[in-house]
């Protein structure tokens, strides 16, 4: 966002590195003086909690990795050895089972965040739909993972999910056989998604560097939602405002793993991954990962296998077409009074569509669920068009720095 | 492009075009050559394609109950249909049926069906004498089938699967 890089080398041997490879001045530049909107509020700090809980899972699981072994007889077997006798192996177990839980929960409210302060808008498009496909990688990795301890859920998530491609007409079969290596979940499938779920963490971690350069092109969104016009007076420098901010962030939500892991480890969890994988015994109630309830009651709201998979994977892909679906020009919710409201009703209705998914797939759950998955489509594809038409935008403030003095947005 | 270099080009593709495109040609068919390897792989490898045959003592069922047998890693059901079944089995009118098929056409001998227990949605195990029709209810997204194992009501797109299988005695079948 600035222009020439202020770093001044002040080693013999920084002088040394900087003319041959520049970087300690990109390091300065991206996180140290980089300038950040001085009215960012605490939503802004789950980009850094999420870049934490990305190094945190990858360190876990390298090191549960060499404790693991990827087949169908002994898989089980050695999740329960590293519980009794790897050293510290229940820690480090826990951790990476709950730190998926804590890791979609910190996305959840970054996309949130974004979708609030209208983050995706022009000349965003391309920082979002990069987003949109970390999200994607992050549902393929931890249902990946979900499957390696080879528990009934483990086991039966792994063969509903193949399934859902057996839907797709003519191939659709032939489809579901490649990804399995099989007629059915075995040997073969484990081995693979083990494979897959070592490759792709580090496949997240190149697109987050894309996601973070794109950002650091356009600069980040507000609260107020206007651009930075006078660097000196909008913002301040990453280095020690936004750098302390996202600690002190990074240290609440901390508290809130740190629970998870060493006092109710297995809340999130369910009770029957603790049998051993049986591929003649369909647990009488399966339920994904909390992460995934919403999407897996819109699969379960449509009677058509097609259009049931359909919708499933077009609630996912839809929020890539958010830059283009929302027609307002105005940015942030604070000032638009129509979408506001429309903002938490559609959280709201994300949050009924989970507790829906959670319950058996009958009566008036059914009912429930199709209402709110028709709301969810209606929310992209006609609601945010319209209000973008309709609403009459409350005056927005010429800069950061106005929107400021105007009491609006604040230096929380 | 100058017209110097226009009136050097000649109007019909040169020897040189030619070469271009079938070395173009050439490498896309050895990248895809290359690549299909990587691919395949994925696929039932040898021994899981070696199609293992199931052969079941019928004699071991009495009348009413269900046994599962494994064939190919996936579980098969031999119903021994009690006579109360197999008529309401062959009077449901097919126009009744999302997927609508005669139970003649299903069973070989009436008292005995045997289908592939792999719900046709999304791969869960359906439970037996449960649901509507007393056939099979899926208990991952509630699909119904009936005694002939033909889908009645939820998400399952198709009746369960007749697996290949024929009797090689009076009481014994094989199933593969």
């Amino acid at each position: 966002m600035e222009g020439h890089s202020q770093y001044t080398p002040k080693s013999g041997f920084a002088r040394w590195l900087e003319r041959r490879l520049p970087i300690l001045s990109f390091m300065h530049d991206s996180f140290v003086s980089y300038p950040t909107p001085k009215n960012l509020n605490y939503m802004w700090v789950f980009g850094a909690i999420l870049s934490f809980m990305l190094v945190a899972q990858i360190v876990t699981g390298v090191v549960l990795a060499m404790h693991y072994t990827p087949e169908t007889t002994l898989a089980f077997d050695s999740v329960e050895k590293i519980m009794r006798d790897v050293n510290w192996g229940t820690v480090l177990r826990y951790a990476h089972a709950n730190g998926a839980s804590m890791f979609f929960l910190a996305v959840y409210l970054h996309i949130f965040r974004g979708m609030y302060y209208g983050s995706y808008k022009d000349p965003r498009e391309v920082l979002w739909i990069l987003g949109v496909v970390i999200f994607m990688l992050m549902m393929a990795t931890g249902f990946l993972g979900y499957v390696l301890p080879w528990g009934q859920m483990s086991f039966w998530a792994a063969t509903v999910i193949t399934n859902l491609f057996s839907a797709i007409p003519v191939v659709g079969t032939a489809i579901t056989t490649w990804l399995l290596g099989g007629y059915s979940v075995d040997n073969p499938t484990l081995n693979r998604f083990y494979a897959l779920h070592y490759l792709l963490p580090f496949i997240i971690v190149a697109i987050v560097a894309l996601h973070v350069w794109a950002l650091h092109v356009t600069g980040q969104n507000n609260p107020a939602g206007v651009e930075v016009k006078d660097v000196k007076r909008d913002t301040v420098p990453f280095t020690p405002h936004a750098t302390m901010k996202d600690a002190v962030g990074i240290a609440a939500f901390l508290v809130v793993y740190a629970w998870l892991t060493f006092f109710v480890p297995n809340y999130l969890g369910h009770p029957d991954n603790y049998i051993e994988a049986n591929p003649l015994v369909t647990p009488p109630h399966i339920v994904p990962e909390w992460y995934f309830l919403p999407f897996y009651a819109i699969l379960r709201a449509i009677p058509n296998k097609l259009l049931g998979v359909t919708a499933l994977f077009a609630s996912i892909l839809i929020t890539a077409a958010l830059p283009w679906l929302d027609t307002s020009k105005v940015k942030s919710a604070v000032y638009r009074p129509l979408f506001r409201k429309e903002f938490w009703i559609f959280v709201a209705v994300c949050i009924g569509l989970g507790y829906l998914g959670a319950q058996p797939a009958e009566g008036a759950y059914l009912w429930f669920a199709r209402v709110l998955s028709a709301y969810y489509f209606l929310h992209f594809l006609v609601i945010l068009p319209v209000i973008g038409r309709i609403e009459k935008p409350e005056p927005v403030p010429e800069s950061i720095d106005a929107s400021i003095v105007r009491g609006e947005t604040s230096h929380v | 492009m100058t017209s110097k270099d226009t009136a050097v080009k000649p109007a019909e593709p040169s020897r040189r075009d030619i070469l271009y495109i079938a070395t173009g040609a050439a490498a896309a068919a050895a990248g895809a050559a290359m690549v299909w390897p990587l691919i395949a792989q994925m696929n039932p490898d040898a021994s899981t394609l070696a199609l293992a045959s199931t052969e079941v003592d019928l004699s071991a069922v009495p009348v009413g109950q269900i046994v599962t047998v494994k064939w190919r890693g996936k579980p098969v059901f031999v119903r021994h249909r009690t006579a109360a079944e197999i008529k309401a089995a062959e009077d449901v009118p097919l126009s009744a049926l999302p997927d609508p098929e005669p139970d003649a056409k299903r069973v070989q001998k009436p008292e005995w069906l045997v289908v592939i227990g792999v719900c046709t949605h999304l791969g869960c195990i359906p439970t037996g004498k449960e649901g509507e029709y007393d056939g099979w209810f899926c208990p991952c997204h509630g699909s119904v089938y009936d005694v002939s194992g033909r889908i009645r009501s939820g998400p399952a797109p198709t009746n369960l699967e007749v697996p290949p299988y024929a009797f090689i005695a009076e009481n014994k079948i094989k199933i593969g």
